[in-house]
């Protein structure tokens, strides 16, 4: 078992101010892991560190070598604008991004692995709808269908299934079923525990540092769960320098 | 008779066939920057580069006179330097490029007009201010092409992570690290074309030939591709127009440019396929599916 991510000691905020604290770990390549916690438990903030957009405050994550290209991310507010004038195609097809980079033509490979994108995410027909006419799940579809192309090993989704209806969800989840069998490493952040407990076999608890980490059914429990409601969102504008950082061992 | 009106100024006059050059290479390079502000919802930034350049233009006034090089070569600095400054501000600092370049234009326009005002008459300023298409000497056509030359060029090599950055800023920060370069690249290349319009239509008229054709062609398509195209058509069609109506009336060339754009503009709002005023009012029955 080969890690695919390493967390060491690893701090993430905004500001100063950590919202994800010592978080050390690994998560070893090809895992199906769920990320699950409060609102404001830090797990957007995870996954921005995670794909590089946003940098640690201290500690680092190492990636095992992937290349940022190598990750597909899926942020939970997509900021899309969604007016732009451009096709379903067009915007499915930066995808490919990797492959094609600034210049790189759409041969008829490329093209008909668009095709293969949009008919496994269901939107045939699509092709050339400006994507300000999607519904909100169509557009979920659309952007699942873009990370198919980014053919990535690393697939974070960020609340992939908010807001979506069920039979849209269910679709997905074969998506990501497929992306686990293919040996790529996904990670989702996750509310519906129903879900997590039926699809993913190992689960993070998160809330603002890990409260449980490992088999899902282990993770899950009431006791956890309720540990993680009860470690708040602890913002405090005054507060003072994390003291973890300055013991002996870590100056060193 | 249409031959004497359409087609007559522009083969017995030399000027007249140099402004009409000057009008379609403007067309060429400014357009299609006009478009990609409108999406950007960065038009008014256009606007706020246009009084960026004049501090710059102002020094090279004030140290040759009415030299088209110089003032180029100074405004092109004057505008880079802003365009960067307050690209990287907002960059670094998470301030909206609109705040940080309403400060820096701001500051650049009082120093303009502190610099003209040193030196300089009324005629000047009007010169600065509004261009002079119909005045075009070999050099000035010269760098108004080289200039739209490379607008051309780099714009294609810099299409593709700027469409994607317009529409999600996001992914292409995941996927690439070729957002800033090609956003620092892109102002640059309005600053070009805005230097480029400012010898032809001067600081206030400039911009208009990059906005009202983007305006126009969003009520034509629903494509970038095809939006672009009619930016630059109407945009040719506008200078054209215009130069035609100024040589038969009294009106000054630059402002006619303008104002024949701005009535394409009115009729693309009214009667245009995509958003129309018209196209809303009596849309037709609805479809099955």
């Amino acid at each position: 078992m080969v890690a695919q991510i390493k967390f060491n000691d690893v701090t993430l905020g905004y500001d100063r101010h950590p919202a994800v604290h010592h978080l050390d770990g690994e998560v070893a390549s090809g895992a199906l892991l769920a990320v699950v916690g409060p609102n404001g438990a830090g797990k957007s903030t995870l996954f921005r560190g995670l794909v590089g957009i946003l940098k640690p405050l201290a500690g680092s994550i190492a990636t095992g070598g992937l290349d940022v290209k190598d990750i597909a991310y899926l942020p939970q507010a997509v900021d899309i604008d969604r007016s732009f004038p451009i096709s379903v195609y067009d915007f499915v097809g930066t995808g490919l991004w990797r492959a094609t980079g600034f210049f790189g033509g759409m041969g008829k490979a490329a093209r008909d692995r668009i095709a293969h994108a949009l008919s496994a995410v269901g939107l045939n027909g699509f092709e050339n709808r400006p994507i300000g006419t999607l519904s909100g799940g169509q557009m979920q579809r659309m952007l699942f269908a873009r990370v198919l192309l980014q053919d990535a090993r690393l697939i974070v989704l960020d609340e992939p299934f908010n807001a979506i209806d069920a039979r849209t969800s269910a679709d997905l989840l074969d998506l990501v079923k497929h992306w686990h069998a293919e040996k790529r490493t996904v990670l989702a952040a996750l509310h519906d525990m129903e879900l997590v407990r039926a699809n993913f076999p190992q689960t993070l608890l998160l809330a603002r540092g890990p409260v449980a980490w490992g088999a899902t059914a282990d993770v899950l429990t009431a006791e956890n769960l309720l540990e993680a409601r009860r470690m708040c969102e602890a913002f405090d504008d005054s507060a003072h320098a994390c003291a973890v950082d300055d013991l002996p061992s870590r100056a060193a | 008779m249409i031959y004497d009106a359409l087609i007559a100024p522009f083969t017995e006059f030399e000027f007249m066939r140099r402004a009409l050059a000057a009008v379609i290479a403007l067309s060429l390079g400014g357009a299609p920057i006009g478009v990609f502000l409108m999406l950007r919802r960065m038009s008014l930034v256009g606007d706020a580069m246009a009084h960026a350049i004049l501090p710059g233009a102002a020094i090279g006034f004030l140290l040759s006179g009415l030299n088209l090089f110089a003032m180029t070569t100074g405004g092109l600095i004057a505008g880079f330097t802003v365009a960067i400054l307050a690209g990287m501000v907002s960059r670094s600092t998470g301030l909206k490029e609109d705040a940080s370049l309403a400060t820096f234009y701001l500051v650049s326009l009082a120093l303009g007009v502190t610099i003209v005002s040193i030196k300089g008459t009324n005629i000047d300023l009007l010169h600065v201010l509004f261009g002079n298409i119909l005045a075009m000497d070999d050099p000035t056509l010269l760098v108004i092409a080289s200039n739209a030359t490379i607008t051309l060029l780099v714009l294609a090599v810099i299409y593709r992570p700027l469409v994607i950055e317009s529409v999600d800023p996001v992914f292409l920060r995941t996927v690439s690290r070729a957002g800033a370069p090609s956003h620092l690249a892109f102002l640059a290349l309005v600053v070009i074309n805005l230097v480029n319009g400012f010898q032809a239509l001067g600081t206030l008229l400039a911009v208009g030939l990059m906005i009202l054709p983007a305006g126009i062609a969003r009520f034509w398509s629903r494509d970038i591709t095809g939006m672009i195209c009619i930016a630059v058509a109407s945009a040719v069609l506008s200078g054209y127009a215009g130069l035609v109506l100024s040589f038969e009336t009294k009106v000054p060339s630059g402002p006619a440019i303008i104002l024949t754009a701005a009535v394409l503009y009115i009729g693309s709002v009214l009667f245009g396929s995509v958003g129309g005023l018209f196209r809303q009012l009596f849309p037709g029955r609805h479809l099955e599916a």
